[in-house]
């Protein structure tokens, strides 16, 4: 990224800082009102369990919709076609894992945390402390990835220069989240995401018709001008098939098959999307915010196929290579060509506001999984003096993790961390879900199961990715000039993914445990519902 | 809760799990879910695997045009998003008619007399 770069052409800083403090004011106002009633530990990590099923879909579709998903699927749409465009199917189709084996049984089962499920059955220290490790992990990549993309995106839409202004605004992002999450705690930080959803939402859908508009609502004719504008002939129309950016070598088409499977199991392995499903009364409502989410994440994807081919035709390929923040300013450009500098600032408002949602979740998550696994649960042994110790925990904890993301968005701004998502993805569908799935699923899985699944997923994934050409041996790695990459692959999903599910495998049967009470009781439970954590009624 | 508190035993008040996991009502709800759940999983993870790799390695054929620009791959593409939605919708009808009747028959059966502020409680969010 370069830090140097001035921002887009005709853009307005001041109006993109007026337009995204307006919308910091709304929300932070909202935040104060909701934290009126957040007293206890049900209230400030998983808001009463009081929103509804559709409240909850659209607060997922906001805490899904990264700054990756929406800014970057349409810059690679535009840019190298219909790759881009893989990925999204990749993100939607995920959700039907979440849907039919994971979120209802999940609700049913566990409090506020991915470890209450996993350590249902288990020896609780030791798979609460995995569980937490793993979430700690994946949160920080995650959180990691979104902090570095506020930098550029500074860069791209505020005009800030120099690596001093760029600092500040990175510092008063992680300031604004730390707010939203000390006060507000799940329910503030719902409402955020619910409201961030809707402008998101809102602002693609009047972009997407606009630009149809501009083709007489031929979408044809649209691919044809994307074609036409990337210099047509085969240059052209290779947007219009796969291949562009994965096709070149046998191990790039093996690196985008091992990116798919993790994107497609990944999801439902994400520590913060386990926990929006305990914000919701029961099961049916947990059912209901995973249709409206792929409702509304499905059309989205829907939309971004439309901006980033605009994009395409409108911006031209070249010219987002050589903005700042390279494909990220595809959909900007695109706003600031239809609508000028206040669609623009509009769009670069909801970009920032992306950033502010999805960072905000990572770290009420994170603080949570700190506070109720590890704080509550192994070291104080299940025998907290009252929940409130607990969640001043998590809320000491959330400070930490604020400064740690500040920081940490600070020293990695001008690296490549790109491949921190999808090694999030990684990590969730290889210590987390094959976890999971043993654990709804599977009657005989104990407690060496869960940990070699978990640890082993973990320890795999984050070599294979050390050793990968994402960090050293390429031009485009994170670290230049060395080379350790004897793993070929920048996404280590195929190796990691099967034998996690393998070593959860191995370590159940290496292990005599078994404790079928418990698992009746869990799966008593985890099916009818029967004794799950009730709503709180204000 | 047993969920936080350790090493504690079933917190039914006085179920016993095991009899209620054998029981007919409870052996037949968990034969329609898994009858549902596990082979539409295998099928849409099949269908995703066999498009990405239709993307990875027959990208001519993805580029075929059907109409216009309109080529294979968007179609196959697009029908990704369709079959997601159509077994979205699948799953919630089949849950509303065959799963929950169930669930919540043994669910009250379990409560007990729990069942009238547990009912008004989640009669609020329907």
């Amino acid at each position: 990224m370069k830090t140097l770069a001035a921002g887009v052409e005709g853009s307005n800083p001041t109006l993109n800082i007026i337009i995204f403090a307006i919308f910091v004011a709304i929300t932070l106002v909202i935040v104060f009102w909701a934290s009126r009633n957040t007293k206890t530990a049900s209230d400030y990590y998983a808001a009463g369990r009081a929103f509804t099923g559709p409240q909850n879909g659209i607060a997922i579709s906001g805490d899904y919709l990264s700054a990756a998903s929406f800014l970057g699927i349409a810059g690679a749409i535009a840019v190298n076609g219909y790759d881009g465009f893989l990925y999204s199917i990749g993100f939607l189709v995920a959700w039907l894992v979440a849907l039919l084996l994971v979120a209802e049984l999940l609700r049913n089962t566990g409090k506020f945390t991915m470890g209450d499920v996993l350590a249902f059955r288990m020896k609780q220290r030791p798979v609460r402390a995995a569980a937490a490790v793993s979430t700690l992990i994946v949160s920080f990549f995650y959180l990691l990835a979104q902090m570095t993309g506020a930098g550029g995106l500074v860069n791209l839409l505020l005009g800030v220069q120099g690596n001093v202004g760029q600092d500040i605004v990175i510092a008063v992002v992680g300031v604004i989240m730390v707010l939203y999450v000390l006060i507000g705690g799940m329910k503030g930080t719902t409402w955020v995401q619910i409201i961030k959803a809707a402008l998101l939402i809102v602002g693609a859908l009047a972009m997407t018709l606009w630009v149809l508009s501009k083709y007489g609502f031929n979408f044809s004719s649209l691919l044809q001008h994307a074609v036409d504008k990337a210099g047509g002939g085969a240059k052209g129309e290779a947007l219009l098939g796969p291949g562009k950016q994965y096709g070149k070598t046998g191990t790039s088409k093996l690196d985008f098959l091992s990116l798919g499977i993790a994107l497609v199991l990944g999801t439902a392995g994400l520590p913060h999307v386990l926990m929006r499903f305990y914000t919701v009364p029961n099961a049916k409502e947990a059912r209901k915010s995973v249709v409206w989410a792929i409702v509304l994440i499905g059309i989205f994807y829907l939309f971004t196929l439309v901006l980033g081919y605009g994009a395409g035709a409108l911006v031209g390929a070249d010219k987002i290579s050589k903005a700042p923040g390279t494909t990220n300013s595809a959909a900007p450009l695109l706003a600031l060509e239809l609508g000028g500098p206040v669609l623009l600032g509009f769009i670069a408002a909801v970009a920032f506001a992306t950033i502010l949602a999805v960072v905000a979740g990572l770290t009420i998550t994170a603080s949570a999984s700190f506070a109720h696994d590890v704080y509550a649960n192994v070291i104080k042994k299940g025998k907290v003096d009252s929940a409130a110790s607990e969640v001043r925990v998590a809320r000491i904890t959330a400070l930490v993790i604020g400064a740690i993301a500040i920081a940490g968005g600070i020293l990695a701004k001008s690296q490549n961390v790109a491949f921190l998502v999808a090694l999030a993805f990684a990590v969730a569908a290889s210590a987390n879900l094959p976890t999971l799935l043993y654990s709804l699923f599977w009657k005989r899985f104990n407690t060496r199961g869960a940990l070699f699944s978990i640890y082993g997923g973990l320890v795999i994934t984050i070599v294979l990715i050390v050793f990968s050409p994402a960090v050293s041996g390429e031009s485009t790695s994170m670290i230049k000039g060395a080379n350790f990459d004897w793993f070929p692959l920048s996404n280590p999903g195929l190796v990691s993914i099967p034998l996690s599910f393998f070593l959860g495998w191995l370590g159940t049967v290496l292990s005599k445990e078994r404790n079928e009470e418990k698992y009746a009781e869990m799966e008593v439970r985890a099916l009818t519902g029967a004794h799950a954590e009730k709503a709180v009624v204000h | 809760m047993s969920t936080t508190d350790q090493g504690l035993e079933g917190s039914g008040p006085g179920s016993d799990w095991k009899e209620v996991q054998e029981s007919p009502d409870f052996t037949q709800l968990r034969h329609r879910l898994r009858t549902f759940v596990f082979p539409m999983t295998v099928l849409f993870l099949a269908w995703y695997l066999v498009y990405v790799l239709l993307a990875d390695y027959a990208p001519k054929f993805m580029a075929t045009k059907i109409a216009g620009n309109f080529n294979v791959g968007l179609l196959i593409g697009l029908l990704q998003f369709v079959t997601t939605f159509l077994i979205t919708w699948l799953y919630v009808r089949y849950a509303n008619r065959r799963l929950d009747p169930l669930s919540e028959k043994i669910r009250t059966e379990l409560e007990g007399e729990k069942v009238q502020t547990t009912a008004t409680a989640e009669g609020d969010a329907e």
